[in-house]
């Protein structure tokens, strides 16, 4: 496999005066595999088309192992694009197809042959090599387009949401080959996708986005545990980041309810610094983050609860259909209108500005 | 609101059986789901609660009366489909009070007025009563949809894939409201699917319905803890159940292609069979009995997702929170064996036997 590092240099898309991209700085290290995550028109497609060169760039450099490839056509560019729809040719065999892009560069038959073996025994799809693209399942018609692309051995790999069209059983297990196949191949990829489980589970590192923004840089831990600002929190899990806004008051936040929950130390100065003056702040904490116990520091009334199969989510009425969402085992069971109270994880609780949605930092431990 | 009971519904089309004596019931109150894959037969069972579509044989009664021979507007259902059917030229109000001013019912319009508000504000679109729904997003338009159909207060909720065509984080969050107003207004809902997650989530109970016939009733405890045929087990639960052929030996377990071996004696056990096992009872553990080593690592967050081989046996284990981990290493792993399932090698759950 060839070595890729794709270096993004304020790389921008405008259109007129709105930005589908704004100006984004990103390095994908060789042999790393990068999520672009967002909703629907955040810009993580445009942002691949743009890798791919398949879209031009308004502004920003796009370098390839240091070398510029901004103005290069797709074809220069080593990069294999793999679609949502597979875009494989229904009048060709599988066989054909996945040899396609080796004849069209003029390679001779034999070592066609032995590439061809190569990738469709890392896909096992060996049985399928003689029938048409038409006779098979989703889940097959990508493995194909996967080995099309992998038949290449280009020196990285754009994915855009390839499995986007599979239903959510085969998904699962297709993400579970794709991270297979990245370890084996340690080829630099780019994936995009909406599905947040999707982006935790594939990438080294995911790039969130929205409204044309990078929001965020990290691990899928990063991301978890230390949301950059109120975008990922809400966009990150499932359900997402509990948020409650509150005022802070001599070391502890009142919330809604009545419910008061005191700062644990590490945020203390953190709160009084970052807020200057204004007192507003939202809390925030992950559903695994709470217990409910009778000695808990904050209260609500059970709004509904569901099993999840493994566990079960309560959902809590803070206050005036203020919900916040906690995550027990199957054992606990409320009914409806009941009292709870409940305590959140000193180490997993979260600070945000409301005015500029970002979080508030710890002080780190001495 | 009423009691619905459909017994031996049998629906053929030229070239295939949709439904096979399909029968069920549902009481007064009840959040019912049927949940199966797509081409199982869901929307057809709704289509003839309905009375959109004739049954060939069997019959529907609604507290205890046939409804068989009933038109659609006598039955007196309403229905919330996957797209969302409102009028685009149309206020939200409008839309609402439509079923109402509907020559078979001529409420007067201060009487709709109240209905309407009272819709709105459960659904917490009061603050976009005056708007057309062309202008609305997707959560919005549904809800607007579900606030229709509660107006007429029928007797009966038909919803098909209401929560499908919206985001996962808009499903997330009109899911629990949708329960969470189906209780509160105590109606009677027949709510189709094929998410097992909303199933689950949602139901007071669930028919599971594949090629046409129902395979399990239950509440959600039943299905997930008891799954009546492979087929169910497989349904429920994500990342899928661990099946894992298998035989007995001496009162013992042995399980095909691996050392795993669990005590037998709680189950009449045949030679050969099945053994399910959750990935959340796979669970890492120093001490535990077993080895394997661990091939892949999906971090979702909550949880983790390990991909373990143990010999030439491929598991996968759910463990919460991020796992300590990496590809390659060797661990110890214990299975919890109060929560195995067995079946027969007809797929047919094997029933613990009572000591």
């Amino acid at each position: 496999m060839q070595m890729a590092t794709i270096e993004l240099q304020k790389v921008e898309k405008r259109f007129g005066d709105s930005h589908a991209v704004k100006p984004l700085d990103l390095t994908i290290r060789d042999g790393e595999f990068v999520v672009l995550l967002g909703p629907s028109g955040c810009g993580k497609t445009t942002t691949l088309r743009m890798i791919s060169g398949l879209e031009a760039v308004t502004g920003g450099k796009i370098l390839l192992n240091g070398k510029d490839v901004t103005w290069n056509h797709p074809s220069e560019r080593d990069m294999a694009f793999v679609f949502q729809f597979y875009a494989l040719y229904s009048h060709l065999s599988v066989r054909q197809n996945i040899a396609f892009p080796l004849q069209a560069q003029g390679m001779k038959r034999d070592a066609v042959d032995r590439r061809v073996k190569e990738v469709v025994d890392i896909l096992r799809i060996q049985h399928l090599l003689r029938v048409r693209p038409g006779k098979l399942s989703g889940g097959d018609q990508q493995r194909v387009a996967l080995a099309r692309a992998l038949v290449r051995q280009p020196s990285a790999f754009l994915m855009d949401e390839p499995l986007g069209a599979l239903d959510a059983e085969l998904r699962e297990s297709m993400r579970a080959e794709i991270k297979n196949l990245h370890i084996a191949q340690h080829a630099t990829t780019v994936y995009v996708t909406h599905d947040q489980v999707e982006a935790m589970a594939l990438g080294d590192r995911i790039v969130v986005m929205s409204a044309a923004e990078v929001q965020q840089v990290g691990t899928p831990i990063d991301v978890y545990y230390n949301p950059a600002n109120l975008f990922v929190a809400r966009f990150i899990g499932s359900p997402g980041m509990n948020l409650i806004k509150g005022r802070y008051e001599a070391g502890a936040v009142r919330l809604p309810g009545d419910n008061r929950y005191p700062v644990p130390a590490p945020w203390s100065s953190p709160l009084a610094n970052a807020l200057a003056g204004q007192p507003e702040v939202v809390l925030g904490f992950r559903p695994e983050a709470a217990t409910v116990t009778p000695q808990g520091a904050l209260s609500g009334e059970v709004y509904a609860t569901d099993m999840h199969g493994g566990y079960t989510v309560l959902h809590v009425n803070v206050n005036e259909n203020e919900i916040v969402h906690i995550r027990s085992d199957r054992q606990t069971s409320f009914g409806m209108g009941a009292r709870v109270r409940f305590d959140i994880d000193a180490e997993m609780v979260r600070f945000f500005n409301p005015q500029t949605e970002a979080a508030l930092r710890r002080e780190a431990a001495r | 609101m009423s009691q619905v009971e459909l017994k031996d519904i049998t629906k053929r089309f030229p070239t295939v059986t949709a439904l096979q004596d399909v029968s069920f019931s549902f009481a007064h109150g009840e959040f019912f789901v049927l949940l199966g894959p797509t081409g199982a037969g869901k929307t057809t069972t709704l289509r003839i609660v309905a009375g959109l579509e004739k049954q060939d044989s069997g019959t529907i009664c609604m507290d205890g009366q046939s409804i068989d021979r009933r038109t659609p507007a006598e039955r007196d259902v309403a229905f919330v489909f996957q797209q969302y059917s409102l009028y685009p030229t149309m206020t939200v109000y409008d839309n609402l009070a439509f079923p109402l001013r509907s020559p078979l019912r001529r409420t007067p319009e201060p009487q709709i007025k109240i209905r309407v508000e009272e819709a709105a504000e459960k659904l917490r679109i009061a603050h976009l009563l005056k708007r057309r729904t062309a202008q609305l997003s997707g959560g919005e338009m549904q809800r607007v949809a579900i606030g229709r159909a509660i107006v007429r207060e029928p007797r009966l909720f038909l919803m098909d894939e209401p929560l499908s065509n919206l985001d996962a984080k808009l499903r997330e969050a009109l899911r629990v409201e949708l329960k969470h107003l189906q209780k509160t207004q105590g109606s009677t809902t027949l709510f189709v699917t094929h998410d097992q997650i909303e199933a689950l989530t949602m139901a007071d109970r669930i028919a599971v319905l594949n090629e046409g016939e129902v395979v399990q009733q239950g509440t959600p405890d039943d299905i997930y803890d008891r799954p009546a045929t492979t087929f169910v087990a497989q349904l429920v639960g994500t990342p899928k159940i661990n099946l894992l052929a298998a035989s007995r030996r001496d009162g013992t377990v042995h399980v095909r292609g691996s050392g795993l071996r669990v005590p037998a004696s709680r189950y009449a056990l045949p030679e050969t069979f099945l053994m399910g096992v959750r990935p959340e009872d796979i669970r890492p553990d120093p001490q535990g009995p077993f080895g394997a080593e661990v091939t892949l690592i999906e971090p979702l967050g909550v949880e983790t997702i390990l991909h373990l081989k143990a010999d030439e046996l491929p598991l996968l284990s759910l463990v919460p929170g991020m796992a300590p981990q990496r590809v390659g290493d060797r661990i110890r792993f214990a299975i919890v064996q109060e929560k195995l399932h067995f079946f027969g090698l007809d797929n047919r759950r094997i029933a613990e036997e009572r000591t």
